[in-house]
């Protein structure tokens, strides 16, 4: 799957701009589904299988969209002011590089010689190389995302955006090894997320699921002097519990641990602090519905050089394959 | 421009029509000042037009051809203001904002208050009588009073709106008035049902509680269902020089500089076709445009956007200084073109608008 993810988190997709992540997943999951389509905003809707005995229909959702930066003001100077497009953290700013989604590359400065203290984002800007304002190849409104290559570290991978184009991964990789299923699945590969799940929340509506299940990452608490979180890397996909959108349905969290323990598959129990999931937009799309997340543990998430365990990884696709195969009795 | 798709012109009549609707006072859903003035001015031209259940207008004007794109067009009618919240004596109330307000505007602004447009006073210490730590301070909301008066105090009771007072006027190239964010976008949308483009099905939402968190908007996008949307609103033009004389970087619009069109804001990413349309029609008729300075803020499109199965949307703003306060100043030109881009844009939006390679 090593491939796969690569090819995922190297294409670039901002949210609102998904569309060379839509044409890639559009390439990989050909011939793993019944029928594809791109819904008013931008989600990948790929419905698979057919209601058989037992069987519900169920959205899954991981979401393309990575988190970015938009122009506000070039100045006279031709240096870039920019803003966020999702949860960027101003820590992580300073000497970043981007690109636009004109392919033109910057790296990140800021007003402050103080290397002490991390600038706040109005205080940084973006630096093209332009000479002026009007030799500046970038103008107000354009969408940028970080720069940072993929690392295979053997156990462990490094890149941007594996927020989520490794729930992407595992969802792609899960339709693929599906051979039968007594469900209907809408795989949705969703747009907007890092900006409040917003394309989750309309494919909801349109698929109008009975059950839900998001694939996203989520952060851990194994790292030198942490935030406490009973998540770390390598011991398993985290069955989500709560986090400040949703308690998952109980009886999804059941499913998926005894799912998980009768399959053999290592996992862990998360309780998230702050974030969500596209899940909590399906939980009360409509008339509601039980959902839950199978979330990937995921060091430094919003940063430009995320990390996740790769035995995780193949551990989710797993779970979530042994999941979709059989009839649900809730 | 070619006269097939020529753009309704703003004269005489659509500056008197804004100066009635901008001196005209409603929040929240008591917006019926505004709602009579708007219906009385699009009936005759309409298929259909209801009010619905939150105290939105929808009104439909239908295409000429079949199978056209079906556009919704909102613009919201309601404005900040001031509810009564509780009566003390002689005249005096305490009062609660009605949307975003600075309240370091409101000291010594005459207002109206109630259905009867009471005369009152936001009442302050006078500098006479002000320490000097005093003047350093901010005056709250909750620290100031309604005074209408011994005489007004019997007219006025709790639940009742306080609007700002502001009389319309037109000097030189400029619009002074208050309640233009969004008496403009009224006005605009109005004018688009009167000379609505062939090519398109116009589903017009003249919104409620907008300022208060896009609420008409949504139950109207729900409503219509439609293919696209626009929403047409007033945005903050802060492009004033600094004190420090360096290069204004935050300044949200520049007046003068023509319509304001969003790419992203609190509440939406802009649909990336729909905008792409709107440069190329601006750029093809030579019609100025500016990009909003994406950050915060929000229009009815925030709303919109998220209905029912997703609704591609994009927001073009008139730019005003001193929005939210008892005057914001708006140019002529920017109304005009503004309008003229939206109903060109409308009248040259090909079908397949939303199709995707």
């Amino acid at each position: 799957m090593k491939e796969l993810i690569r090819s995922l988190v190297e294409t670039t997709g901002p949210s609102g701009y998904e569309m060379q992540v839509t044409e890639l997943v559009k390439q990989l999951i050909k011939g793993t589904a019944d029928e594809i389509k791109v819904d008013a905003l931008g989600n990948l809707i790929a419905r698979k299988g057919t209601l058989k005995k037992g069987g519900k229909r169920i959205m899954l959702s991981a979401h393309m969209d990575e988190i970015g930066l938009i122009a506000t003001h070039v100045d006279e100077n031709g240096f870039i002011r920019f803003t966020s497009n999702g949860g960027v953290f101003p820590v992580y700013l300073l000497g970043s590089r981007v690109r636009f989604l004109n392919g033109i590359e910057g790296v990140i400065g800021s007003e402050s010689d103080s290397r002490d203290q991390a600038p706040a984002m109005n205080k940084c800007y973006i630096d093209v190389g332009a000479k002026d304002r009007e030799s500046c190849p970038v103008k107000v409104g354009d969408m940028a995302i970080f720069v940072r290559p993929f690392v295979d570290l053997g156990a462990r991978l490094v890149s941007k955006a594996l927020d989520d184009r490794v729930g992407v991964a595992v969802l792609v990789e899960t339709m693929k090894q599906l051979k039968d299923t007594p469900h209907e699945l809408y795989c949705v590969f969703s747009v907007q997320e890092e900006v409040g799940c917003r394309g989750a929340m309309t494919a909801a509506y349109a698929v109008d699921a009975e059950l839900g299940i998001a694939l996203d990452v989520t952060r851990t608490g194994d790292t030198p002097k942490c935030t406490k979180m009973e998540v770390a890397l390598g011991k398993g996909p985290a069955i989500k519990v709560r986090d400040s959108g949703m308690l998952s349905d109980p009886k999804v969290v059941r499913w998926m641990q005894e799912t998980a323990e009768k399959e053999g598959i290592p996992y862990q129990l998360e309780i998230l602090d702050a974030g969500s999931t596209d899940a909590r937009m399906m939980q009360v799309s409509r008339a509601g519905m039980p959902a839950g997340v199978i979330s990937i543990p995921c060091r430094y998430v919003h940063s430009p050089s995320e990390m996740v365990d790769y035995q995780d990884v193949l551990d989710s696709v797993k779970l979530l394959k042994a999941l979709l195969s059989n009839p649900i009795d809730f | 421009m070619t006269t097939k798709n020529m753009a309704p012109l703003i004269e005489k009549e659509q500056i008197d029509l804004l100066e009635r609707l901008s001196n005209a006072c409603g929040i929240l859903s008591d917006v019926g000042e505004i709602r009579k003035i708007v219906l009385e001015s699009i009936k005759p031209y309409c298929d259909d037009v209801h009010v619905d259940a939150l105290g939105n207008v929808l009104a439909i004007r239908k295409a000429q051809q079949p199978d056209a794109l079906r556009v919704m067009v909102a613009a919201h009618m309601d404005e900040v203001g001031f509810m009564v919240i509780e009566k003390e004596e002689g005249g005096l109330f305490r009062m609660l904002a009605v949307g975003g307000i600075d309240s370091r505007y409101l000291p010594g602004k005459p207002v109206l208050a109630g259905k009867d447009h009471i005369p009152g006073v936001i009442g302050a210490k006078p500098i006479h009588l002000m320490k000097k730590d005093e003047m350093k301070n901010t005056m709250e909301l909750e620290d100031l009073r309604l005074d209408v008066g011994p005489d007004g105090g019997d007219k006025v009771k709790p639940g009742d709106p306080v609007y700002f007072a502001t009389k319309f006027q037109q000097v030189g190239p400029s619009l002074m008035g208050k309640a233009l964010d969004d008496r403009l976008g009224v006005a605009s949308l109005i004018s688009l049902i009167q000379h609505t483009p062939a090519n398109i099905e116009l589903l017009a939402a003249f919104t409620v509680q907008e300022e208060i968190g896009l609420r008409g908007a949504r139950v109207a996008a729900y409503a219509f269902n439609p293919d696209l949307a626009i929403v047409m609103d007033s945005t903050p033009s802060y492009d004033l020089p600094t004190w420090d004389g360096s290069e204004n970087i935050y300044y949200n619009t520049k007046l003068d500089a023509g319509p304001a069109i969003y790419v992203a804001d609190t509440g939406t990413l802009s649909d990336p076709r729909l905008l792409q349309h709107l440069f190329k029609v601006a750029s093809e008729n030579n019609i100025p445009y500016q990009i909003r300075q994406p950050g915060k803020g929000g229009t009815d499109a925030g709303s919109i956007h998220r209905q029912r199965a997703g609704i591609p949307s994009v927001s073009i703003s008139v730019p005003g200084r001193y929005a939210h306060s008892p005057v914001m100043i708006s140019r002529f030109n920017d109304w005009k073109n503004t309008l003229t881009l939206v109903h060109t844009a409308l009248a040259e939006m090909p079908k397949n608008i939303l199709q995707r390679n």
